[in-house]
């Protein structure tokens, strides 16, 4: 019986370690093959941050161009476009599943909208292609869709899942005596909703749009069926570019293990890392200061509580 | 109601204010009034044909057991029903003479004139002036002189203006459960309602805090009508001008306070406020 209990204390501790330390161990081998690109070969950070120069060289020599700017400005622009289209939507949903028809909204668009999470993202790059794709050419009488527009309503349907659930369950939490207490007020329920559950819900909401657009970063397949996969700026919203995910995804296989091109596909890999631990950096930020801010507020008011006794026992 | 008559009771009001022992004196003005009024959760009968008159300017205490209706009944005066689901009302209910179901008036625009204190004190997660900006602002008050009259007058009418003035712009939620409730009945009479109602707005709070609350309702009551829910024998003795029983959703007796508490008519109605069930 205590072997027993001690082999089963061993095995989850066991399973506990693996899990830490494996984004500790993939953090460490990101940077490792990343830093490559500037220490075996030299190039500066700048120019890979900024010159939109890519022609690294396919061998351990070296020498080539490592200007990653296109394949970043790609990814910042779909990602920030469909963050502007999902946003509005995600929103309205949330609304409409908890304070509008929570009934229903409960029952039908909740696990509608989770279905959309289970969706491979190459059924969306897919259905993008054969119908978004299209589409686009033709209401905007163009030479081909491909391009920023459709990668990013692509993106946009993605995250619109993310956002939903999260900012729906931040909204759920508001009490409900806030409500009561502006209903009681006269206020309609859309002045409800906008000056009282809604800012209740900001800081939870503001995770939900961060953890979206984590998503929408780290997104590859789609994205790539349907950018055009063209290196330079894009000129519009219709016009076709690339971005680092694409980048990755493309090239991983057809370049040498070791040598400058391979190199600067481990930096952006690093780059991508890096932004995502960044945004859950900002998500942890977000709620842990939420949480001290209402710490304090409690605090505050056991206090005012107290000097207020004292005062009334004084007199 | 003439205006005769109620000029004639701010008359009496103000040259004789002293509480209970005026009433004979005053001619009453009905300000809020239920007649034959049924309210039903699905099929459960909530309220049985409830006929009440709040009058203009007094304190009405309603009491009785948990579950009796009285704040039930409380709630039909603004319309708070109305976001509950499965409620069906019948029967008449009027803030002046204008029916509040059946006429033109909206659930907004009756809750902007009947504003409504809770239990559990509810300030917004905003800061003291945004509180009681709130309603101001949601009745499309614009301006910031205008609103910063608008939230010193509503917090020094509740007492609390020189506690509260430096500390303005912080969060509400920081404040001492009192101070909470005093900001939430400052937030209500910001929009300067003609009936406030209070469901229970002291059981939250300690002693010291209800005793300022029950001050502030007497004072509120020269310019407010205040129907006030209460589990206190005791409160609604100290600071009400008319009291209703109800029990099992029946209003039991209603009239003058001090009738009640010292000659109630009902057994059932001097068995509760003795103490002897409730």
């Amino acid at each position: 019986m205590k072997a027993k209990e001690n082999s089963w204390n061993f095995f989850v501790r066991l399973c506990g370690g693996i899990v830490i330390a494996l984004p500790i161990v993939i953090g460490i081998f990101l940077i490792i093959r990343g830093n490559m690109t500037f220490t075996k070969y030299h190039h500066s950070i700048i120019e890979f941050l900024f010159s939109s120069n890519w022609a690294p060289a396919d061998d351990m020599t070296g020498g080539g161009h490592v200007g990653s700017a296109v394949y970043i400005v790609g990814s910042l622009i779909t990602c920030g476009l469909a963050l502007l289209i999902s946003v509005p939507f995600s929103m309205a949903a949330a609304i409409f599943m908890t304070e509008i028809a929570p009934k229903g909204g409960n029952k039908v668009l909740r696990p509608a909208v989770e279905l959309f999470v289970g969706i491979p993202s190459v059924v969306y790059g897919w259905m993008g292609m054969t119908i978004l794709v299209p589409f686009i050419k033709k209401i905007f009488n163009i030479n081909q869709g491909y391009g920023v527009l459709s990668a990013s309503l692509v993106l946009a349907i993605m995250i619109f899942p993310s956002i939903t659930t999260v900012a729906a369950d931040a909204i759920r939490s508001v009490p409900d005596s806030a409500r009561k207490g502006a209903y009681g007020m006269g206020a309609t329920r859309w002045q409800v909703i906008y000056q009282v559950v809604v800012p209740a819900a900001k800081t939870g909401i503001m995770s939900g749009v961060v953890l979206g657009l984590a998503r929408a970063f780290g997104e590859a397949l789609a994205v790539a069926m349907v950018i055009g996969k063209t290196r330079s700026f894009p000129k519009g919203i219709l016009s076709p570019t690339t971005n680092l995910t694409s980048a990755i995804a493309s090239d991983m296989g057809g370049v040498m293990e070791g040598g400058e091109y391979n190199a600067a596909l481990w930096s952006m890999a690093l780059l991508l890392f890096l932004i995502s631990l960044l945004f859950i950096f900002i998500i942890h930020r977000m709620a842990g200061s939420a949480e001290r801010k209402e710490k304090k507020l409690e605090k505050m008011a056991e206090q005012a509580a107290k000097a207020e006794a004292a005062a009334n026992g004084g007199n | 109601m003439s205006a005769d008559n109620a000029v004639r009771a701010e008359a009496v009001k103000t040259t004789a204010n002293t509480g209970n022992k005026t009433m004979e004196a005053k001619k009453e003005v009905v300000k809020m009034q239920a007649e034959h009024l049924n309210l039903h959760y699905g099929s459960f009968h909530a309220l049985k044909d409830i006929n009440i008159k709040i009058a203009k300017n007094e304190i009405t205490a309603l009491i009785g057991p948990s579950g009796c209706g009285k704040s039930t009944f409380l709630k039909t005066l603004n319309r708070m029903n109305d976001l509950e689901e499965g409620v069906t009302i019948d029967g008449k209910v009027t803030l002046d003479s204008d029916d509040i179901y059946h006429g033109s008036l909206s659930a907004i625009q009756l809750r902007q004139r009947v504003g409504m204190v809770f239990q559990q004190p509810n300030p917004f997660p905003k800061s003291i002036y945004d509180n009681i900006a709130y309603g101001p602002r949601i009745r499309g008050v614009r301006g910031k002189d205008k609103l910063d009259q608008i939230v010193e007058e509503s917090l020094r009418e509740v007492g609390i203006w020189d506690e509260m003035k430096d500390r303005l712009h912080k969060s509400a939620l920081g404040l001492s459960g009192g101070q909470q409730q005093r900001v939430c009945i400052a937030r209500t009479i910001a929009v300067r309602p003609e009936v406030i109602l209070m469901d229970e707005p002291t059981s939250a709070l300690d002693p010291i805090s209800t005793m300022k609350i029950e001050d502030l309702a007497l004072k509120l009551k020269e310019k407010y009508t205040i129907a006030i829910v209460t589990h206190n024998m005791q409160q609604a003795s100290r600071i009400s001008d008319n009291t209703a029983f109800f029990l099992l959703g029946e209003l039991i007796e209603f009239g003058k306070t001090q009738d009640i508490f010292l000659n109630p008519k009902n057994k059932k109605t001097e068995e509760y406020i003795t103490g002897r069930f409730g």
